[in-house]
């Protein structure tokens, strides 16, 4: 199989979201990156798939020079190559975003082959847009299933399976497809120190496509009020648990 | 200007979703992929148009875009809303997708001209947004928006027979499998007692367990604690985990990072059992217990032991 797995950038916040002084960004001059949780676990499927049925697992990113790290961390973790579209500080709406993913899978296909599945998560943790995945699929005239807690793959069908209240979901998917899965449907590896160093050398290809102007334009972002509050200190230690319980008694749980 | 609201049979946030529709224009049109249970008409629905077709049985998102899509041309609305669940920003997806149109998801607020206010980062963060676009595509946040009646008649029932492609139809559910119910759930727990990195290890949770046992109250956990394989990602409480809403949320040892407080933010109270007094839980907790969990946690469970019997 050929999977193709999109992952993005995103700061490991804190406990507080503090913003650029021009609003269009966190403050992440402290912060550390990641690769956005469902995506992570995007790269894990993608790779357990390929463990099982033989093949290549390539990772794009859209994102900053310094996105290459997350490009890494996930050859690291078995993917094969990496693919970075390049991009300033500034962000891509979803459009956008879909548009060029697009434009390299037809070019990568057309010089490797089809990719018979392209993995997204389901939404990336910062811009929460629920939506590349699903332009791209139109894209390609390819069907999509999203929100996904389990995937399987035999006789040329994908077997998506989505939690809903009460149990699972379950939908069958001709192949090629694109699919977006949730964290949760697997718990991705810890790379070992020689898995890091092979991904080091590992190819990555690089290019740095131009960004048109979003159609969902980000103007400002902005703290939602309520953060700040200052928790009433009950007391210290196990001394504190006859208070606890009076305070339980008030909310009417102590049972 | 007519606005057209996909209304989801069943799904209390649909209400929510038709609430902040009015605010973009009128008359209101709905339309529900099967009866939708509730009168519309008192959350200003003028037209409800459904769709009773037994390709539709079976929930099949290209096909509910498809329905919405053969609306437009009939309605011309001048912007479709749905509410921000799974299959709403699927659906909604799916829609931008067919029509190659920008789509806000998890909006909270829409202003005059194109501006909109959304969620990112599951509710830690907002943003101002401008849609560019004649037809505005959106969904509302989960519990962001009062679900609220006006003096509306009754929603004028109109029966809608879609024209649907074969390909629309093949990304549908076709098996649903019951998942044995154990215990309480995370999500309708009253009381959650929760754990993070500083519960310290997988048997570390027995302590909770007890806790939890006396209060009736389901068990969760951080991030954290989900990744070091402590405990099943089921149990985690946050942005990419479970979102609940009980009366009680107990945080022991966790340091409330952003992304744990978009899952528990929505708690009547929350109580903090924490060693660090500076940890950023204490600036969303109603209550804290400063000190060793390992002690305080058994503590509780024993005095609560006492007023119980």
């Amino acid at each position: 199989m050929r999977i193709l797995v999109c992952v993005k950038r995103v700061p490991l916040t804190g406990g507080k979201m503090v913003l650029t002084a021009d609003e269009q960004a966190l403050e992440t001059r402290h912060l550390g990156f990641t690769i956005s949780p469902h995506e992570e676990c995007g790269v894990e499927e993608a790779v357990r798939l390929v463990e099982n049925h033989g093949g290549e697992v390539t990772v794009l990113t859209l994102g900053p020079a310094e996105a290459e790290e997350q490009i890494r961390d996930s050859l690291a973790n078995g993917g094969d190559r990496g693919v970075h579209l390049v991009t300033g500080d500034e962000e891509w709406d979803p459009q956008a975003t879909a548009a060029v993913i697009v434009s390299t899978v037809q070019a990568e296909e057309s010089a490797g082959g089809g990719f018979d599945l392209i993995v997204f998560g389901n939404e990336s943790a910062d811009g929460g847009n629920y939506q590349v995945g699903i332009r791209v699929a139109y894209a390609l005239g390819r069907p999509v299933a999203t929100g996904l807690k389990g995937l399987s793959v035999e006789d040329g069908r994908v077997r998506c399976e989505q939690e809903v209240p009460g149990g699972r979901d379950i939908y069958e998917l001709p192949l090629p497809a694109v699919v977006s899965v949730l964290e949760g449907i697997n718990l991705p590896r810890y790379p070992s120190v020689p898995a890091k160093l092979r991904a080091r050398s590992k190819p990555v290809e690089s290019s740095t496509p131009e960004r048109p102007e979003p159609k969902l334009e980000k103007v400002r972002l902005v703290v939602p009020p309520g953060q700040g509050k200052q928790a009433e200190i009950l007391g210290n230690g196990p001394d504190a648990a006859p208070r606890v319980v009076e305070i339980m008694r008030e909310i009417g749980v102590a049972g | 200007m007519s606005v057209l609201v996909m209304v989801e049979p069943g799904e209390e946030l649909s209400l929510q979703a038709i609430s902040l529709a009015r605010d973009l224009g009128s008359p209101l049109h709905a339309l529900a992929i099967g009866r939708p249970g509730t009168e519309l008409g008192a959350y200003g629905v003028e037209t409800l148009h459904v769709v009773e077709d037994d390709r539709l049985s079976a929930y099949a998102p290209a096909a509910w875009a498809a329905c919405l899509e053969q609306l437009l041309d009939r309605l011309s609305p001048t912007a479709v809303v749905a509410a921000g669940t799974n299959r709403g920003n699927e659906v909604l997806g799916h829609l931008a997708a067919r029509r190659d149109l920008p789509f806000a998801a998890n909006v909270i607020a829409v202003g005059s001209d194109d501006g909109v206010t959304r969620v990112r980062w599951g509710g830690s963060l907002l943003e101002e947004a401008r849609i560019h676009a004649e037809l505005k595509l959106l969904t509302v946040a989960p519990h962001m928006v009062e679900a609220s009646t006006v003096n509306g008649g009754q929603a004028q029932v109109e029966g809608f027979e879609p024209d649907l492609a074969e390909e629309d139809l093949v990304v549908r559910v076709v098996e649903h499998a019951e998942t044995p119910s154990a215990g309480i759930s995370l999500a309708e727990a009253k009381v959650v007692v929760s754990g993070g990195r500083g519960v310290g290890s997988a048997d570390g949770f027995g302590m909770l367990e007890e806790l939890a046992g006396l209060l009736n109250a389901a068990v969760g956990c951080s991030r954290v604690v989900t990744m070091a394989g402590w405990r099943p990602h089921t149990d985690q409480v946050g942005q990419t985990g479970t979102k609940v809403a009980p009366d009680l949320y107990i945080a022991c040892g966790i340091s409330g990072a952003t992304q744990h407080i978009a899952g528990c933010k929505g708690a009547k109270k929350i109580l903090a059992i924490n060693s660090d007094a500076e940890a950023p839980i204490l600036s969303s907790a109603d209550y804290a217990v400063i000190g060793d969990l390992a002690e305080i946690v058994p503590a509780i469970t024993e005095e609560l032991r006492k007023a119980q019997s």
